[in-house]
């Protein structure tokens, strides 16, 4: 069976991804709500080994692990990938040159 | 599949998902204005709804941004099977701040081709197409030099394989050639039969995760829960962990691409498990 951690860990971790997610009011999200539900309506069980419960705390993982990563992407994507095109005037700035400035326009 | 969606920006299809964006959100021309720049990248489409909401049809779950019903690439209303997923969905509609970037909702994504089926594909062909990766999978390449390399992936690979082998009975083995491994008939037709098992949306999404690890049997593991993604990505990039080991860590790229295929397979298996699971709730009475 996978190295799954504890299911407290990954609940912690979804409701920290939740409110990096949705910002303030994510108490009222629907997400939350579901996963709180799920949790709790899991939790009591008098089987050793409930395979419900297993199976829960996978797919809890495997969404925390969706929404961790998507959110590392897209901080990565903007850091490194998403500036776009410099205007001429930073790209002469980059060596240290000026543009010339042309009262009548160019040629 | 998504160049439907960029035509959509540019509001050229009838397509009824968004309504048709203003002039200030189309892109710039190949002139553009002032210092003469010569390409801007299309702006993008800006959030222009409040709440996401669901609420249940007929066919399922539908998702509604503001009051508007949100509708697939080929404007098919866009309803599925489960709750789970749904909620799912709207969360990725809701995090989206400012611009919407199509990039990272890959559950929309997913839902999107189950629905449209852009490439017309039927259950058999997916399943030849999700099998047909077997033959090239990437845990049963082995190399020979370097012998650390060769050493890392025995010892990471070889209980995947074993495990697979046990739990579908089948044979697989490993090969060093560059033909690859011998896989049997009867291999490959156990796994068509353990494909065929499941329904055309969970299809769908196996075959986006084989597709993203380049391996069938990571998938496989992944599906019957036997790794965590982190530990199917770790495996299905094995090689680059190695070298980054060895030679170092570029985040631009090599984080970049690991978060992505994270993302991606995570997104895959998450899907296939919501589209094919059915949970009944038993209340086990109190004794007392």
């Amino acid at each position: 069976m996978a190295a799954l951690g504890s299911p407290l860990h990954t609940f912690r971790g979804l409701l920290r991804e939740l409110r990096y997610a949705s910002g303030r009011p994510y108490r009222d999200t629907p997400a939350y709500r579901h996963i709180v539900a799920a949790f709790r309506a899991h939790r009591v069980t008098s089987e050793k080994l409930c395979r419900a419960q297993q199976e829960l705390h996978f797919q809890a993982a495997t969404y925390l692990c969706l929404l961790r990563s998507v959110r590392e992407h897209t901080a990565l994507h903007r850091e490194y990938h998403g500036k776009g095109e410099r205007s001429p005037e930073e790209v002469a700035g980059l060596v240290g040159f000026r543009l010339p400035q042309q009262p009548g326009g160019k040629g | 599949m998504w160049r439907g969606c960029r035509q959509l920006l540019w509001g050229r299809s009838p397509l009824a998902r968004f309504p048709r964006p203003p002039p200030a959100a189309a892109g710039r021309g190949p002139v553009g204005s002032g210092g003469g720049r010569a390409y801007a990248p299309p702006a993008e489409r800006k959030r222009f709804y409040q709440n996401v909401s669901i609420s249940q049809g007929e066919g399922g779950f539908e998702i509604n941004l503001d009051h508007r019903k949100l509708k697939t690439p080929q404007a098919k209303l866009f309803t599925v099977p489960s709750e789970a997923l749904a909620i799912a969905v709207a969360t990725e509609w809701d995090s989206q701040k400012d611009t919407i970037k199509f990039y990272t909702m890959h559950l929309t994504t997913l839902c999107n081709t189950a629905l449209d089926n852009p490439t017309q594909r039927n259950k058999t062909q997916l399943i030849r197409a999700a099998v047909k990766f077997l033959e090239t999978d990437t845990i049963c390449y082995r190399v020979e030099e370097p012998p650390a390399l060769a050493e890392l992936q025995k010892n990471e690979w070889d209980p995947v394989v074993t495990w697979a082998e046990k739990r579908y009975n089948v044979a697989i083995g490993s090969s060093t050639s560059i033909l690859g491994p011998n896989i049997p008939a009867s291999t490959k037709e156990t796994f068509v039969s353990h494909l065929a098992s499941y329904n055309m949306w969970a299809l769908q999404g196996i075959e986006y995760v084989i597709t993203q690890l380049k391996s069938l049997i990571l998938s496989m593991g992944l599906i019957d829960r036997h790794i965590t993604v982190e530990k199917a990505v770790l495996l299905s990039r094995l090689e680059e962990e190695y070298q980054i080991q060895r030679w170092g860590n570029v985040e631009w790229a090599h984080d970049y691409d690991l978060c992505e295929l994270r993302a991606r397979a995570a997104a895959g298996t998450l899907f296939v498990h919501l589209c094919s699971e059915s949970s009944t709730v038993k209340h086990k009475l109190l004794q007392d």
